[in-house]
């Protein structure tokens, strides 16, 4: 082989992944529209699949089944109306949003018993800060945000948010890694609401977060669960329903809803305006809300269910007796959810986001 | 070996055709977007993002960060290639067909081992403490960033290296060192001015991909950093502001732009 040839040869064997990868990155959706289907758009692992194939056997619809891993990426494939999705499981401020676009229409109760008999009241309560009249959603699963901590190494109470800026503890502390859910914290211990919309008082917030910094481990999303079962960490701020997940895996963790408030955050089921299986959305939506699918999905996820039958059917007393799963209510009175705040402000706290991160 | 432009334009049109859809036609798209609005109207508001403090600072860390590791590998690649070349050639292959093997890999995949090599109950702190020595954090710093960048970018700087000293005429050499030229000598004299077009495309090989990334910083930085190429993914895929993530890719286009001119000004052979 010559250099030249060599050199070409060289050349094309280490480019040749690259276009490998482009293809095997890129998926298609399905266009070829079934007669007696429905399109559910749902987060990533959300639901267990068992219950899709039995809706399917039971109702022969086919369930055309796409899965998102934030609200801010499923949000523009439904705006531009690029796909049609039928059943969409956003969450609170989200489904605000989704409204206020004019991209999701009214449900027809009648054609959700299940939901009706089975949906606690409080929760279709706390969904009137996003939906006011309880029009477009059922929720689906709700949780807090609180702080998960290793008893061993963490020996005071933990009780407060305030510890999260404790110098002890060094290196060994997990943030969200949003705007959102990392600006709450410090505006809640400062005594704001988490819907604060006064700048002044979101860039004290973000002050704090900025003298917090240098003690924070990393700013993670969901390999915080990962990270908190292998003891790579001593505290971090997750989702209760990974708590419940996180105690399962490891003895040593404990959760704690800090007493300055948290976010009490709900995903619930919408169809959007453009669907074209309207009645098969309702139907779809109704049967996750009967309590023996529930409890499928609740034991699958471990997420706290909004349905009020599910408890008495759970026969892991793991889950049934956690606090985590089925908390005090006393817990979540008064918890704030979030709520849509317009595009600036949104475009405000993640300014202050970014700041926070390259201080 | 066409002997006809007919049929010499024949074959020329699939990379015309896929030259316009892949690149041309996207780059419109981008410059389009970058100097308009949401509304569509014209703006050089969000080209003039990039001096506020949180983007600009961002592209100030990705500046220095890939500067630093396409040091790193200038001066990692260059003895390498030097013994690479003095083995005999098809020892050389070998070897060269080692280093560009990892690139088989997906950059996620092996990113994401350093990252369980680097954590703190990691592959490497759980060697040192069988030593009973002390533990060394380097996850989720700027350090480890520039590491993963040398890791994934390595081979795109040994590569052509390799192939510009391997077109050394050794002759040319061993005049040198009958004229009397110390070791030294012969290389800042001979080899280096001769390698230099091999050496400048590694640079610009590691140095744009070292810029652009946002893989490698978001998985080993801990999500403390923000480097350009994050701050760009998250505005076309988070925010959904497109005018302005692709005001963003301008900027850093500019840079790539300048590389590149200094590339075609150094490196007069073909590439």
């Amino acid at each position: 082989m010559t250099n030249l040839n060599l050199k070409k040869f060289l050349l094309i064997f280490s480019l040749l992944p690259i276009p490998l990868s482009l293809i095997s990155g890129c998926s298609f959706d399905e266009d070829d529209t079934e007669e007696n289907a429905v399109y559910v758009y749902n987060w990533g692992d959300y639901l267990d699949p068992a219950t899709i194939e039995k809706f399917e056997e039971e109702t022969g619809i086919s369930v055309i089944y796409d899965e998102y891993d934030t609200n801010e990426s499923m949000y523009p494939r439904i705006a531009e109306g690029a796909v049609h999705y039928d059943v969409i499981c956003p969450s609170d401020y989200m489904i605000q949003k989704m409204i206020a676009n004019d991209l999701l229409q009214p449900l027809d109760f009648e054609k959700l018993p299940n939901a009706k008999k089975y949906i606690g009241a409080d929760f279709f309560e706390q969904s009137k800060m996003f939906d006011p009249e309880n029009k477009y959603s059922v929720p689906y699963c709700w949780g807090t945000v609180g702080i998960m901590y290793n008893k061993n190494l963490v020996e005071e109470p933990v009780d407060s948010w305030k510890i999260l800026w404790d110098e002890k503890y060094k290196n060994e502390i997990l943030m969200q890694d949003s705007s959102r859910d990392a600006l709450m914290i410090p505006l809640k211990l400062m005594g704001r609401s988490l819907n604060e919309t006064d700048k002044d008082e979101i860039a004290k917030a973000r002050d704090m977060l900025i003298k917090q910094k240098p003690l924070v481990q990393a700013y993670v999303v969901d390999e915080a669960k990962d990270k908190l079962i292998s003891g790579e960490a001593a505290l971090g701020v997750v989702f209760s329903g990974e708590a419940l997940m996180i105690m399962l895996e490891n003895e040593d963790m404990d959760f704690a809803v800090p007493k300055e408030g948290t976010n009490f955050w709900i995903d619930s089921w919408v169809i959007a305006r453009d669907a074209e299986n309207v009645d098969n959305a309702h139907k779809f939506i109704d049967f996750m809300c009967r309590p023996e699918i529930a409890v499928i999905n609740f034991d699958h996820l471990g997420y706290s269910t909004p349905n009020i039958a599910v408890r008495e059917l759970e026969k892991d007393e793991n889950y049934k007796n956690s606090p985590v799963a089925f908390p005090d209510p006393s817990i979540y009175e008064n918890q704030e959810t979030y709520q849509y705040l317009g595009n600036e402000m949104d475009r405000f706290y993640n300014r202050q986001w970014m700041r926070v991160k390259v201080e | 070996m066409f002997h006809s432009v007919t049929v010499r334009n024949l074959f020329l049109a699939p990379f015309v055709i896929w030259a316009g859809i892949f690149i041309f036609v996207p780059l419109i798209f981008i410059i389009w977007y970058g100097v308009t609005d949401a509304a569509g109207e014209f703006s050089l508001e969000n080209l003039a993002m990039i001096f506020q403090t949180e983007f600009f600072r961002s592209l100030e860390m990705s500046v220095l960060l890939a500067f630093v590791s396409t040091a790193v590998c200038l001066i990692l690649a260059y003895p390498l290639c030097l013994i690479l070349v003095e083995r005999a050639k098809s020892a050389g292959l070998i070897i060269t067909l080692l280093f560009v093997l990892p690139l088989w890999m997906n950059t996620l995949l092996s990113t994401m081992a350093w990252q369980t090599i680097l954590e703190k109950n990691g592959i490497l702190n759980q060697i040192l403490r069988l030593f009973s020595l002390p533990d060394f954090t380097l996850i989720n710093t700027s350090a480890a960033v520039v590491l993963g960048m040398i890791y994934n970018y390595l081979p795109y700087m040994v590569l052509p290296l390799y192939v510009a000293l391997s077109k050394i005429d050794t002759s040319v050499i061993e005049a040198a060192k009958d004229l009397g030229a110390s070791t030294w000598q012969t290389f800042l004299k001979v080899i280096l001015p001769l390698s230099l077009p091999g050496a400048v495309s590694g640079v610009t090989m590691v140095f744009i991909p070292a810029l652009t990334t946002f893989a490698i910083s978001a998985l080993l930085g801990g999500g403390k950093l923000l480097l350009i190429g994050n701050v760009i993914e998250q505005e076309f895929t988070f925010e959904y502001d497109w005018n302005l993530g692709a005001a963003l890719s301008i900027v850093l286009m500019i840079f790539i732009v300048l590389n590149m001119i200094l590339t075609f000004i150094f490196d007069k052979e073909e590439i």
